[in-house]
């Protein structure tokens, strides 16, 4: 480590010592400790729900630890607030982006570091600045641009330089890829090495292994709030780092027999949304999905995943174009909702759980029916049966293994995982012919997703189509008979379950077309 | 609006608990103020108990009081589950007095039974208009709820103004009232009633309405918890994303939440006009529309609550015209302080007492599954 | 001549008429850029109409009227930052709870403190705020057009008319050239980003909404000791909603805000004219109609019938720490 900032420089950049911190009942730190090294890329994984986040939090002031001492450059310090991180020198770049979007690009950097009761001569300091730490760390953003208008991956340098611009020497990124295309993450990855290079220390918390793997010197692994393990990450490989987060040795691969489709029960044909600021979201899309088979839909989230399920869930209308459902045409002035599309036998488990699928005020029986309260078997005359709710609900938890199996219980008090299994128990209780599924295992913990990928094959295996939606390329490897690529809106490859791997998909992602597979499309088209 | 939070507090806490700490608080800020203007509040808040209930007259208003102020919270109420916050109360209700009027203006004769079924539609109708447009531009257009129906009412006001006193002034007179309606269709007062059956009561405005008031209470309660379009309207409420994903059209349910909310608004009109003032005239809802969002968030929004916190302001509106007689430097104001303080510690500040009562009283749930989940 | 002297009249009642209006608008953009709905103007005026109005008539000073009027307008704006920003309240339901106090403590008060029915004796002249007679007024009154402009128009009002003026491009300045301003509506557009960047959300809200509180304040205060010669119970009849419709048609930005404010104040000028006067083609047009202008113009405005109004992304809800 030659790049160390001077001879008397501790050994140590950060030292989190004996954290421990509680929400409640839950625990989500326990006696942490962790260290630091300067001109070092550190990454941290675990589970959801592991303890991370809430971790470097404490470490950026956001919230107080509980127990446990903080050391940076071996002082110990008090953090109360992020105020006292930035002093310190520490900075983070959050998952979901701390950017006033009606701001320009040079406003979010100055606020909070104006310089003076007054913007006019600090404005021109700072442009002089942030040149200096553009050119330094190979970060080009336009300083004038208002933050709405510029792509997430510019957002998010702006978001690196913000902390530089605020002396960062420790940055921390709080899932930083999560948002961005193959060739983005690449364009990261040379900023955080020359952040290395330049002295700094940088912190990655991502729960994909394959980057930890790529670009840190260390790694620590975290499970229900408690280092469990640390390697030098030469000395390591994926397989180890998954069994250390899990806790016992697992398995990345779901059994399955081979595919034996049948007729074609959902298509689309050059299917078109266009969005209320006249942006095309959904680009032509073409796609048969055919009985008994599991067809993936790969790509970064945002490409137009959630415009497709919305589409052909009902839930959005498109522009032009035409949807098959089970041999019937919908146009777009066909009337077309979400009740239709049941009614029809297509379900659907969205991707965003809480927005969507349930509801977290009402009692777990009465997400237990949501898409379904109309059914005539759940009504009396005028009335809902509620004995009846009750009872549907219970047998569903039985099912499905929800636990507390308790169908009284306010929904927001069920872990995510057994939200999750009462949506997919919902959803796949009435037989659907047809099933949409986004993001299946998002926020759910291992346990959870083996019962629910075994679910959706044995689903498949009764002869049902699939549509699967998400945005780990593991699920989609493990699941998928076909796979889709997704980008700009646009699906731009299909491959089958034997041609895929990770870089070919990768490639697709980023919007390089295969030529071949775009063929592939249109001949599933004409079929 | 948050309905409840996500902590699991026993039924008499947030039912009875809370409540009663409300009008604790209410009742010890106007105990000050009474104090502050040098007299004594004991004895002041003890003639408002007598004045609203100490006598068979005093019950009377009372009950007549609750009656306008339980259509307009549970106006207020059903708002409030669609996830629509209604301060248009005041202007539904008087736009919907002006269909009551109407209606019993064009039946002269009838009989007040024949009438009632008629004139209750043409209040809720005309109700419910006043509320659907504020509704729509929600909806489809997008601006705030609040912000309309707030302009709405002064709109209703100036619309109010001009046709009584352009339109439908009684020939002939200064003050703008109309034409009285038909003697044989006034709704019958209470005490008759019960005359009839051979119950002495003391004569009051108390009327006929009463009865559509807790017909309503009933069926208001019926339908938000026990029917799938009760289902669907607090499914938007808590969340317009997963009602559109349960095939549910939030925009219509929106719209028809709050033509519902002003036809219960509007029924303040039955009350006060065909059962008391029998002719159209100004300014009737009397700042009846506004009381009812106290009500409503001291009942908790559920009728079972509105008809009680209905009674208790009732009772104030009644002691406080009592008080004035006996304490002249205290004015029936009060009453308007006391339900701004209720506002304000049952609405704006019901996240205070909560914490605080969910670690004295909340049922740990039955294993929320591991510290996973946060 | 004398059209151009009633249009002036028209606009010098214009000018005293936007005053109260004005104020209360700039009491709401700093509540609301920071994220802090203010339904609850109408009431911070009405408390403040009062106290000043009673402590004017003790003191027998417009400036210790202020005092008080800007005080009970702050304790007001603070109980309001109580709710909202402390404990997280609706600021909608608080800022109606306010105003319904206001309303009845006001009148409660004034008919125990006074005994006149709820209104404050009549101020003297010493206990109001006269108007002012700006420099060279009298020797310039002959001058051709300019005269007149400047004797009526710009001249002879009192002092909070043209304090009301000065805070247009005060506003303008701070909100767009301070570092305060800058925190202010980034706080009401991000709050997550203000509180990661280090700065304290609570301590920038109720900054925001103490202002609106001191704002308020002079507005109240004009309407009982310089517009007004007393307090009157309800005598703010609606111009915080006015006001709140004013800064919503100004699309949350302080100059044209202003202008609202002089459109509506004119309306209002005109109408008390208009009353009985036949137009010609159109006939007469009823005052109720004229009065309902601005609450109409505000429901297209924000219907987007009439432009498109985009309030402060964050407004309306309380800031709550979540990752």
């Amino acid at each position: 480590m030659s790049a160390a900032p001077s001879p008397v420089s501790p050994a140590w950049a950060v030292e989190l010592v004996g954290i421990d911190k509680r929400f409640g009942p839950v625990h989500a730190n326990r006696d942490v400790t962790l260290r630091f090294s300067p001109s070092s890329i550190h990454g941290l994984v675990g589970e959801n729900g592991a303890g991370k986040s809430t971790l470097m939090s404490i470490l950026y002031g956001f919230y107080e630890a509980d127990a446990g001492e903080i050391l940076v450059r071996g002082k110990q310090v008090d953090i109360r607030t992020p105020q006292d991180a930035i002093r310190l020198g520490i900075g983070m770049v959050h998952q979901h982006f701390m950017l006033v979007e009606t701001f320009t690009v040079l406003e979010n950097l100055l606020l909070g570091h104006e310089g003076g009761p007054v913007l006019g001569p600090a404005m021109e300091r700072a442009r002089a600045q942030v040149r200096e730490l553009e050119r330094q760390f190979g970060l080009e953003v336009p300083l004038d641009a208002l933050v709405s208008d510029l792509p997430v991956g510019v957002q998010q340098r702006v978001e690196i330089l913000k902390a530089l611009y605020r002396g960062a020497e420790v940055l921390i990124l709080d899932e930083p890829t999560a948002v961005l295309s193959p060739p983005e993450v690449e364009q990261l990855f040379r900023i955080l090495e020359r952040l290395r290079q330049q002295g700094r220390t940088v912190l990655l918390i991502t729960h994909k292994l394959k980057e930890i793997m790529a670009i840190t010197d260390r790694v620590s692994v975290l499970r229900r709030g408690q280092v469990v393990a640390e390697f030098i990450t030469a000395d390591t490989d994926r397989q180890a780092l998954a069994d250390a987060m899990v806790g016992r040795k697992t398995s990345l691969s779901v059994d399955r027999a081979p595919a034996r489709p049948g007729e074609v029960l959902l298509s689309a044909r050059n299917v078109n949304v266009i969005d209320g600021r006249g942006v095309t979201t959904l680009k032509d899309a073409c796609l048969n999905v055919r009985a008994g088979e599991i067809v993936g839909v790969a790509g970064v989230a945002g490409n137009g995943q959630s415009e497709l399920l919305e589409v052909l869930s009902g839930m959005c209308r498109f522009d032009s174009g035409m949807i098959t459902v089970k041999g019937q045409d919908i146009n777009p002035s066909t009337k077309y909702d979400a009740a239709d599309a049941r009614r029809r036998g297509l379900a659907h488990v969205p991707e965003d759980r809480l927005k969507l699928a349930v509801i977290k005020e009402f009692p777990a029986h009465e997400s237990a029916i949501l898409g379904y309260h109309q059914d005539k078997s759940l009504s009396k005359g005028w009335r809902l049966n509620w004995k009846r709710v009750v009872a549907k609900t219970v047998s569903l938890m039985e099912q499905f293994d929800v636990r507390p199996p308790n169908p009284h219980l306010r929904t927001a008090l069920f872990s995510g995982g057994n939200q999750q299994k009462l949506v997919m128990a919902r959803e796949m209780e009435r037989e659907p012919d047809i099933l949409l599924v986004g993001q299946p295992t998002r926020g759910v913990d291992i346990g959870a997703i083996a019962f629910i990928h075994r679910q959706l094959v044995s689903l498949r295996d009764r002869g049902k189509a699939i549509l699967l939606v998400s945005a780990e390329l593991d699920e989609i490897l493990a699941l998928s008979d076909r796979i889709l690529v997704m980008c700009d809106g646009e699906i731009v490859g299909e491959l089958s379950a034997a041609d895929a791997t990770e870089s070919r998909i990768g490639t697709m992602m980023a919007g390089i077309k295969d030529a071949p597979a775009t063929q592939a499309v249109a001949e599933g088209v004409s079929a | 609006m948050s309905a409840g939070g996500s902590d699991n507090l026993p039924w008499w806490v947030t039912g009875l608990l809370l409540p009663a700490i409300n009008v604790g608080l209410a009742l010890a800020v106007s105990a000050l103020v009474i104090l502050a203007i040098g007299e004594d509040p004991v004895g002041a808040l003890g003639t408002m108990l007598r004045g609203a209930v100490g006598t068979g007259e005093g019950i009377g208003y009372t009950l007549y009081y609750a009656t306008s102020l339980i259509f307009t919270a549970l106006a207020v109420a059903i708002a409030f589950h669609g996830g629509l916050f209604n301060i248009g109360g005041e202007g539904q209700a008087y736009i919907g007095g002006l269909g009551v009027g109407l209606v019993c203006l064009a039946l002269p004769g009838w009989p007040w039974w024949a009438a009632l079924p008629l004139s209750v539609l043409g209040g809720a109708a005309f109700g419910a208009l006043w509320a659907a447009i504020p509704g729509w531009l929600q909806a489809y257009r997008g601006s705030h709820i609040v912000i309309t129906t707030i302009m709405f009412n002064f709109i209703a006001s100036s619309l109010m103004v001009y046709l009584m006193v352009n339109v439908l002034i009684k020939p002939g007179q200064m003050s703008p009232e109309s034409e009285a309606f038909s003697a044989s269709m006034f709704l019958p007062m209470m005490a008759d009633m019960m005359g009839a059956i051979g119950v002495e009561m003391d004569s009051s405005p108390l009327n006929f309405s009463l009865f559509l008031a807790l017909l309503a209470c009933v069926a208001v309660w019926a339908f938000i918890w026990h029917t799938r379009w009760g289902f669907a309207l607090r499914a938007t409420g808590a969340n317009e994303n997963a009602a559109l994903y349960a095939g549910i059209d939030p925009k219509r349910v929106i719209v028809v939440t709050m033509a519902l909310s002003g036809a219960l608004a509007g029924l303040l009109g039955v009350n006060e006009l065909h059962g008391v003032q029998h002719r159209l005239m100004l300014n009737f809802p009397a700042g009846l529309g506004f009381t009812g969002i106290a009500v409503a968030l001291m009942g908790r929004n559920h009728p079972a609550g509105i008809i009680p916190a209905a009674l208790l302001f009732g009772a104030l509106y009644q002691g406080g015209t009592e008080l004035v007689f006996d304490y002249p430097t205290i004015s029936r104001e009060l009453v308007v302080v006391i339900q701004g303080v209720v506002i304000l510690f049952a609405g704006a500040l019901e996240h205070m007492f909560r914490p605080a009562l969910v670690r004295l009283f909340s049922r740990r749930p039955v294993a929320v599954s591991k510290p996973a989940g946060a | 001549m004398e059209m151009f002297l009633t249009l002036l009249s028209l606009l010098d009642s214009t000018a005293r008429l936007a005053t109260p209006l004005l104020l209360a608008a700039l009491a709401g953009f700093y509540s609301e850029r920071a994220g802090v709905v203010d339904i609850g103007l109408e009431g911070k005026m009405l408390v403040a109409a009062f106290a000043s109005a009673a402590a004017a008539a003790l003191y027998g000073s417009a400036w210790v009227g202020l005092g008080a009027g800007i005080l009970a307008s702050l304790v007001l704006a603070l109980l309001h930052g109580f709710a909202c920003i402390t404990h997280k309240g609706n600021q909608v339901v608080s800022g109606v709870a306010l105003n319904i106090v206001a309303l009845g403590l006001t009148a409660v008060l004034g008919n125990a403190w006074f005994q006149m029915g709820g209104r404050t004796p009549n101020l003297p002249a010493d206990a109001r705020f006269g108007e002012l007679t700006l420099p060279l007024a009298e020797a310039l009154r002959g001058v051709p057009l300019l005269g007149p402009i400047y004797y009526e128009l710009i001249s002879g009002h009192n002092i909070l008319v043209y304090l009301a003026l000065a805070i247009v491009p005060l506003t303008w300045w701070i909100a767009y050239r301070t570092r305060f301003g800058l925190r202010l509506r980034a706080v009401g557009e991000n709050p997550a980003a203000v509180d990661t960047a280090g700065i304290s959300v609570t301590r920038l809200r109720y900054q925001a909404v103490l202002i609106a509180g001191l704002l308020c304040g002079i507005a109240g205060a004009y309407l009982s000791t310089a517009q007004g010669a007393g307090f009157q119970t309800n005598m703010t009849a609606g111009k915080g909603f006015l006001a709140l419709a004013a800064l919503i048609l100004g699309k949350w930005k302080p100059v044209p805000t202003l202008f609202a404010c002089l459109a509506f104040a004119f309306a209002d000028a005109l109408q008390t004219r208009l009353q009985g006067v036949a137009l010609p083609g159109i006939g007469e047009v009823p005052v109720q109609l004229i009065e309902a202008l601005p609450y109409l113009l505000t429901v297209l405005l924000l219907a987007g019938f009439v432009g498109k109004a985009i309030p402060p992304k964050a407004s309306g809800r309380p800031y709550v720490k979540d990752r």
